[in-house]
């Protein structure tokens, strides 16, 4: 077993078992220090792939602006002074059956499958490359996905906000 | 064990992927729904960062994963803004007992 090899299982359970943590765990407080544990691990998973600028972005946007953002949704829609920040769980059995199912199906198939492996040669770092095909291959994609943040934002902004007017 | 390759990253994208279907269909609270989804669209995005490596089709597979990022980041300020007015409204965020649009 080589030095990547190990780093890829502990990354791997990392992010599987505090995925699991995630889905199970009763307080959402702790569910959502669980999201960044996982968060963590997929970053590092993307490391391992060779996209370093993408694990970046992945602890940036992810770490930094979506999981402060559901923690803000925890703390205002629920009362804080409240010990207990609990949430309900519904259709337990049907949903391990169902899922459990799903999962099984799709292990099988992804490793049933024969992917065709070619990698290509792996370059040293990609920020230049992903750069150049944004503004290059991609440039219609990137400028509707500005346009769609924005809009996003004002919309958010004004239906949080809708009651003061 | 054998050698890791592009079967190990896509098992631990299914189990990952399975784990949120998981927590959007089990979970009452809107916003464990939420955390659900961006396992979801993590799951997705191992899937096209490890095809970007191991298929040789460049950086492709890479800027559709940072499309996607960029997409969850709009689609978790517009779905925390929905939920604070729904607990505006309502009082509490539990999806199975808001059947209403508006009060």
């Amino acid at each position: 077993m080589s030095i990547y090899d190990v780093i890829f299982y502990l990354f791997a359970i990392l992010t599987v078992g505090s995925g699991y943590l995630v889905v199970t765990s009763k307080n959402i407080v702790h569910a959502a220090f669980y999201l960044l544990f996982t968060l963590f691990g997929v970053a590092g998973l993307y490391v391992l792939l060779a996209a370093d600028f993408l694990a970046i972005v992945q602890l940036m946007v992810y770490v930094g602006g979506i999981l402060i953002l559901l923690l803000f949704g925890v703390m205002l829609t629920n009362k804080v002074t409240d010990v207990k920040i609990r949430t309900g769980t519904i259709h337990i059995i049907p949903a391990v059956i169902g899922t459990g199912l799903l999962m099984g199906v799709i292990v099988s198939m992804m490793l049933r499958t024969n992917w065709k492996s070619e990698p290509g040669e792996l370059l040293f770092t990609t920020t230049y490359g992903l750069g150049r095909i944004l503004l290059t291959d991609y440039v219609l994609v990137f400028e509707l996905l500005a346009m769609l943040l924005l809009i996003a934002l004002i919309g958010a902004a004004s239906i949080a906000r809708r009651d003061n007017e | 064990m054998i050698e890791v390759g592009l079967n190990h990253f896509l098992v631990v994208s299914s189990i990952l992927f399975s784990l949120g279907i998981y927590g959007v269909v089990t979970r009452k609270n809107a916003v464990m729904v939420l955390m659900g989804l961006e396992l979801i669209l993590n799951a997705a995005n191992i899937n096209f960062v490890a095809f970007a490596k191991y298929g040789n089709f460049g950086l492709g597979g890479q800027a559709m994963a940072l499309f996607v990022i960029i997409l969850a980041a709009a689609e978790a300020a517009i779905a925390l803004a929905i939920v604070l007015n729904l607990y505006k409204t309502f009082t509490n965020v539990n999806v199975d007992e808001i059947d209403k649009l508006k009060e």
